[in-house]
């Protein structure tokens, strides 16, 4: 009836994951319990769950994330300190199977759960406003699409509680993945929470291409576009080109696991490396779709507080195009000691190395547009600073792990730890911070407190150089990744200097939190009347904040880069209303998307646990749904000019009282 | 503030403000399809890696018939045809012939999934299935996952069929005649690679 699930696959002799466990039910209850105290489960579900609104979606994208990073983070402060212990024949606290299970969901939650949704979040909320539409191309998709990726996260964190979580790192190679080697559902986990959330990702590459391509107001042609658009376009180009490849891949896993097959087993002519090529050439696009957009981020935030148009806007969109080709040309460096051979290895090592010459033009870019502008030191761009010298060490580690000679000495060793650890905090997360921080008025109306996010930037800056600096240095004398335990005490001081720095970054993150109640506590002070808080240069200033649901009354025309920037320097620039308004037609909600994410759960959870009806009873129910959407023909409306007018009176008011 | 400044007032008759959403829609398919087309390369760069790898189990040219899978292909190619023939007739806003062609494809794409079913399942009953070696493994999977496309292609020809009946040729059924119409095409010219690499040269 329940095929593999019983009451054993609930850990309850493991007293970390209980309590955690227990933390995780008593919050949910207290957040449940208020939403029902204050009767707000019908403005939930009208407001945020069936939203389509891009602008919502991008905000539930970016809360779960960053639920999420506090997730995955605990994973990594649990494994700085059972390394910091677990020295000289000590065994430390933590059990080699659970952590196995750490460090492959520390990967998995950080990667797909909380970078991906950081991104995929900024571009949900600044996309449509910067190129002048008034939603994506597919409103109904991208509903779908965060729906897909919630049920994604949702099964991860259930292998919490629910048997376990896969034990193989977070990619899961075979055959270490396959039944032989991990016949529990550690992996079943892994496949089908990847496989929900990548088909949504999937969905939402595609929603943005299209967006961005046919959607953009008139006059914005493509090198008229911000640069952040320009990053989200290349990211999009990634996504569509690269996640089907990760599809496949974890179907050919499933099938092996499933139905018994062989491409990737020890028997019967399957073949590990042919995993190991899949996997990377999906693997390595995918770090780039976390960059670019982070470039992005840094591209508008450092334009804005130098006052200076970008430096060298083309030579920017060219880096960024030549990236996106190149990212798909490496991949065989993640495994140079497979034994392709010195030719092989020879011109992948090259490939890798070309790339930093696009990237080293970016760096330039950013220091040029800096140079003899009036920088404003707001956190946005400390994040920044921090990032383009974290980044670019980590660039050069990364051109050393390029040349496959020092490849075979430091794969598989601390050092790759560092190296990426070393692009993405520096890289990724520094840019989703300083996006967090530069379009928050945009999204709630009011700005985050500096003083916490100045206080948060230190933190992380600090504690990533002690967390990471360490194990660099240790990788020379030979420490190698995902060891639960070492013999050589001599590492023991540097792996409880790289413990502090984990604890310095908890700081960062606890200045976060604070920082958000902080904003929330003082939003009158801090308000954003204008709708242009940093006065910036592109599209999604020009509406109020938060912007209304429609985007634009009228949509804008322009006929420069940096066209909104360049209207306000005109003289006679002022807030004149508009005379007439015209009916605005908008999407309407839909009950749709939410439903099948949810059905999508229970599909995913009856697969993992072998519960053969249930899965198809989910799978009838979500292709029921699908249908009912596809005959449903009342999915838009018109906003009525009135209503537009007075919205835009009150803004033209509020606007008023200002000046 | 900006927003009104950046307008054009006294020209701002909504014709900018209009998106074709059909053409947005057929657009957005061809992305989505050029998605799809990556999944089957991969599956095909799978098939091509591991198809020398038997594991002593039979070959290609020990388990495939030709002629079978000639006729398998040429009545998904009449369906291609008769697909087009169905959107001629939409492009005459003729939507009983649409339906009555989208009826004959749904037949020969039926027909193509039936001849598929039936060689899968003498190859099982044989004991030739998946399971055998690494190259069934992948024979399956990539043309098992074409054979999939055509099912859900023929669900989607009865859903138009029934929305062509009941709601005739709107902008919402226009659109999806025509994705589905890519859709058709594009899983004859996956075939057709199925068609060459895996079965003539398979037995050649």
């Amino acid at each position: 009836m329940f095929g593999k699930l019983s009451l054993e696959a609930i850990p309850y002799h493991e007293p970390i994951i209980m309590v955690t466990a227990a933390v995780i039910g008593i919050v949910g209850a207290a957040v449940v319990g208020l939403i029902t105290y204050y009767r707000k489960w019908g403005y939930l579900w009208s407001e945020w769950i069936t939203s389509i609104d891009h602008k919502k979606l991008g905000i539930m994208y970016f809360l779960v994330a960053l639920v999420m990073l506090i997730r995955g983070f605990a994973d990594a402060i649990m494994m700085r300190s059972q390394q910091a212990i677990a020295a000289g024949g000590a065994e430390g606290y933590l059990p080699p199977e659970h952590y196995d299970q750490i460090f492959s969901a520390h990967g998995v939650i950080m990667i797909f759960f909380v970078a991906m949704p950081m991104v995929i979040g900024l571009m949900n909320l600044v996309v449509p406003l910067q190129i002048g539409a008034r939603d994506v191309a597919f409103p109904f998709m991208n509903n779908l699409s965060f729906w897909l990726f919630a049920a994604g996260v949702i099964l991860v964190n259930v292998s919490l509680v629910v048997g376990e979580f896969a034990k193989t790192g977070w990619l899961a190679y075979a055959p270490l993945s396959e039944t032989a080697y991990s016949p529990g559902v550690g992996v079943d986990y892994w496949i089908w929470a990847l496989q929900i959330s990548g088909i949504g990702t999937t969905l939402t590459g595609i929603n943005f291409f299209v967006t961005i391509l046919k959607m953009r107001t008139k006059g914005m042609k493509l090198f008229r576009m911000p640069i952040f658009t320009w990053t989200a376009l290349c990211t999009n180009v990634l996504i569509i080109a690269s996640f089907p490849i990760l599809t496949a891949t974890i179907a050919l896993l499933t099938l092996d696991r499933y139905l018994g097959m062989h491409f990737f087993t020890n028997d019967l002519g399957g073949n590990q490396m042919m995993y190991v090529n899949m996997i990377w050439a999906w693997g390595h696009p995918e770090v780039y779709i976390l960059i670019l957009p982070a470039f992005g981020v840094f591209s508008e935030v450092i334009a804005t507080f130098s006052k200076k148009r970008l430096f060298g806007y083309n030579t920017m969109v060219w880096a960024t195009v030549a990236i996106t080709i190149l990212s798909f040309m490496v991949w065989l460096h993640h495994f140079f000691t497979m034994g392709a051979g010195a030719n092989v290895n020879a011109f992948f090592g090259i490939a890798t190395m070309i790339i930093a010459i696009p990237t080293g033009v970016k760096i330039f870019n950013w220091l040029f547009t800096m140079y003899r502008g009036r920088v404003q030191f707001t956190s946005p761009v400390l994040w920044t600073l921090g990032f383009i010298i974290t980044f670019t060490l980590g660039g050069m580690t990364g051109v050393m792990l390029a040349v496959p000679g020092a490849n075979f000495v430091l794969h598989n060793s601390l050092f790759v730890i560092a190296h990426f650890h070393n692009v993405i905090i520096g890289g990724v997360v520094f840019g989703m911070m300083a996006g967090y921080a530069y379009w928050f008025p945009k999204a709630f109306g009011f700005k985050l407190d500096e003083k916490w996010g100045k206080r948060s930037f230190w933190c992380w800056l600090i504690g990533f150089y002690m967390a990471f600096m360490p194990l660099y240095v240790l990788s020379f004398y030979g420490a190698m990744r995902r060891m639960q335990s070492y013999e050589n005490t001599s590492w023991q001081p540097l792996m409880i200097v790289a413990w502090v720095g984990a604890v310095i970054i908890l700081l960062g993150i606890l200045c976060t939190v604070i920082q958000l109640i902080v904003s929330i506590r003082d939003r009158e002070k801090n308000a954003d009347v204008t709708g242009d808080p940093w006065d910036a240069r592109t599209l999604e200033w020009a509406v109020s904040s938060p912007p209304p649901y429609y985007n634009f009354a009228h949509l804008p025309e322009v006929n420069s880069i940096d066209h909104f920037w360049e209207m306000k320097k005109q003289e006679g620039f002022a807030a004149q209303a508009p005379t007439q308004y015209h009916d605005v037609h908008m999407p309407k909600n839909t009950a749709a998307g939410p439903i099948m994410g949810i059905i999508s759960i229970v599909f995913g959870f009856a697969l993992i646990w072998h519960i053969w009806w249930l899965a198809a009873l989910s799978a009838a129910g979500m292709f029921v749904t699908f249908l009912m959407r596809i005959f449903n023909d009342d999915i838009d409306y018109h906003v009525p000019a009135a209503e537009v007018e007075r919205i835009e009176r009150e803004h033209h008011k509020r606007l008023e009282m200002q000046a | 503030m900006a927003t009104d400044t950046l307008t054009n007032h006294s020209a701002h008759a909504p014709e900018h403000e209009h998106h074709d959403t059909g053409a947005i829609k057929v657009f957005g398919f061809w992305v989505y399809l050029m998605s799809d087309l990556i999944i089957f390369g991969s599956l095909f760069a799978a098939y091509a890696v591991l198809s020398p790898n038997t594991a002593g189990g039979p070959t290609p040219e020990e388990i495939f018939e030709l002629p079978f899978v000639l006729v398998e292909t040429f009545l998904l190619l009449f369906s291609s045809f008769t697909y087009g023939m169905a959107v001629l007739a939409m492009n005459d806003d003729r939507a009983e012939q649409v339906r009555n062609w989208l009826v004959i494809t749904f037949l020969l794409g039926a027909g193509f999934v039936g001849m598929e079913i039936y060689e899968f399942h003498n190859l099982v009953v044989e004991g030739f299935g998946p399971d055998r070696s690494a190259f069934l493994s992948s024979f399956f999977t990539l043309v098992g996952t074409h054979g999939t496309h055509v099912t859900f292609g023929l669900i989607w020809i009865l859903v138009m069929i029934f929305q062509v009946s009941t709601k005739g040729l709107t902008d919402v059924t226009r659109p999806r005649i025509m994705c589905l119409s890519l859709f058709w095409h594009f899983l004859d010219i996956v075939w057709i690679c199925v068609f060459t690499i895996v079965y003539l040269m398979g037995v050649l």
